[in-house]
């Protein structure tokens, strides 16, 4: 087990020192004085999609044992450290996510373990809104984007450090909304050897919530499972393995329509998407395998670490200072 | 993938039928993904943006790279698929219309079991989804 650590460790500071070291603007500053060297001309075609390559395999490595997704590690990491605009960031982001959350969907979906019946009125809010949050997100001038992509970062790490979890909300009755729309189900619970009923309450309020988690997934092209299972779990009151998974499955809704967006608007680069998505599939692939021996507390740890990082330096760099 | 455990008893029709249209339709566009992507590097139908002018591009806002690669938002892609760069969008282009597909699929089954306010919960998502892929909704800085 210690060795495994061990080498994680090794790994992510590898990778933090090989970002930092390559930061455009770190190596604008060393070059200063020798004319103004240009840290991206320097490097041939191939050399930042081979670099993002590997940055998403360690990204998808450390998103399964930190307990995050992908894509919202991807976008403030990527946008912070690469020579890539804003815009290309975003709808590479949103692809990963989507693809991710594709690729997830139909065993969640077939173990029960996702319910379609909570998703699709959830969807059809959060999935209106990430089209009007991506629409403001495009119109926004960047360096207001950066700003808030870092006020939502540093939000997301509070929120990681300090949200509670409710394995099995305590739900006394259902409310009118859900009863008509009759959200409820089952599911078996490996852990404890049956079937758990489960209902939803607060239904309102958790819709009007989606309201928010849909504008913000759509303006900054995050995967927005950290405000997806909060909602689902602690407001609305779904057991957490439902609330997870519904929220994976979401994501594949909801980030498809803003991903449209972001397509019609040229905000994809093959050459960044393919390797983003094939690196972070790898890197999840490694991180299942390894989560056996990992320690998730001390990984968790060092995921937010590196988000405050990339939050940070994306606030900074929105104002104009980093 | 993982092997999954199927529980027919708890999930329901429209939601199996959710899931198997999803697995067929990721599928087929993560391998259109890969394959359009080993055409596009390997150089085997010519490319719109050579690979050595990419840096120049992805530097500059999606507004600014449209209009100095003279490249047309929207569908405008699909008159550019003789290049190798541009095969790649119908990979993501699918992956993106497989929710589509799955919601329009589900509607005559929740139809069947008369559960009309999901029916139309599922044509209005699909709706909403085909407007954004429309290109209609205008966007940008």
């Amino acid at each position: 087990m210690k060795k495994w650590g061990g080498i994680l460790f090794v790994l992510l500071c590898t990778a933090l020192l090989f970002l930092i070291f390559n930061d455009p603007a770190l190596a604008t500053d060393a070059a200063e004085g020798a004319a103004a060297a240009d840290p991206i001309a320097e490097h041939a075609w191939w050399f930042w999609p081979l670099v993002l390559f590997v940055v998403t395999f360690l990204m998808g490595i450390f998103a399964v044992l930190g307990g995050v997704g992908g894509g919202v590690l991807y976008v403030p990491i990527i946008s912070g450290f690469f020579p890539f605009h804003l815009d290309f960031v975003r709808g590479a982001g949103l692809l990963v996510a989507l693809t991710g959350a594709l690729a997830a969907g139909p065993g969640l979906l077939k173990s029960s373990l996702a319910s379609l019946r909570l998703a699709v009125p959830v969807a059809l809010i959060a999935s209106t809104c990430a089209i009007a949050g991506a629409m403001i997100g495009l119109a926004l001038p960047t360096n207001i984007v950066q700003i808030f992509l870092g006020v939502v970062i540093i939000f997301i790490c509070i929120l990681m450090l300090t949200a509670k979890k409710s394995t099995f909300p305590d739900v006394q009755e259902s409310d009118r909304l859900s009863s008509v729309l009759r959200i409820y189900g089952v599911y078996y619970e490996d852990s404890m050897g049956k079937d758990i009923d489960w209902k939803i309450h607060r239904t309102p309020i958790g819709l009007l919530l989606f309201v928010g988690v849909g504008l913000m997934a759509g303006m900054f092209g995050l995967g927005a499972g950290w405000a997806n299972v909060p909602v689902l779990n602690l407001v609305m009151g779904a057991p957490l393995k439902i609330s997870v998974a519904t929220s994976k499955f979401l994501l594949s809704i909801t980030d498809t329509s803003a991903a449209w967006i972001y397509l019609n608007k040229g905000c994809v680069i093959p050459l960044m998407v393919v390797p983003s998505i094939v690196g972070i599939m790898l890197g999840s692939f490694v991180g299942v395998r390894a989560l056996k021996v990992a320690k998730p507390n001390l990984i968790r740890w060092m995921v937010i670490v590196i988000l405050a990082f990339a939050g940070i330096k994306a606030l900074l760099k929105g104002l104009g200072i980093g | 993938m993982a092997q999954v455990e199927i529980d027919l008893e708890k999930a329901s029709k429209e939601q199996l039928l959710y899931a198997n249209v999803l697995e067929k339709g990721m599928y087929i566009g993560l391998l259109a993904l890969f394959v359009t992507f080993i055409i596009y590097v390997t150089g085997v139908l010519p490319l719109r943006i050579p690979m050595e002018e990419l840096p120049k591009y992805w530097q500059m806002s999606s507004t600014d790279y449209l209009h100095i690669a003279g490249i047309e938002s929207g569908w405008g892609w699909t008159k550019l698929l003789g290049y190798g760069d541009f095969l790649n969008f119908l990979g993501i282009a699918f992956l993106a219309a497989v929710t589509i597909i799955c919601y329009i699929t589900i509607i005559p089954t929740l139809l069947k079991k008369n559960d009309y306010v999901y029916a139309t919960l599922a044509g209005l998502e699909a709706l909403i989804l085909l407007l954004a892929a429309s290109g209609l909704l205008a966007a940008g800085h």
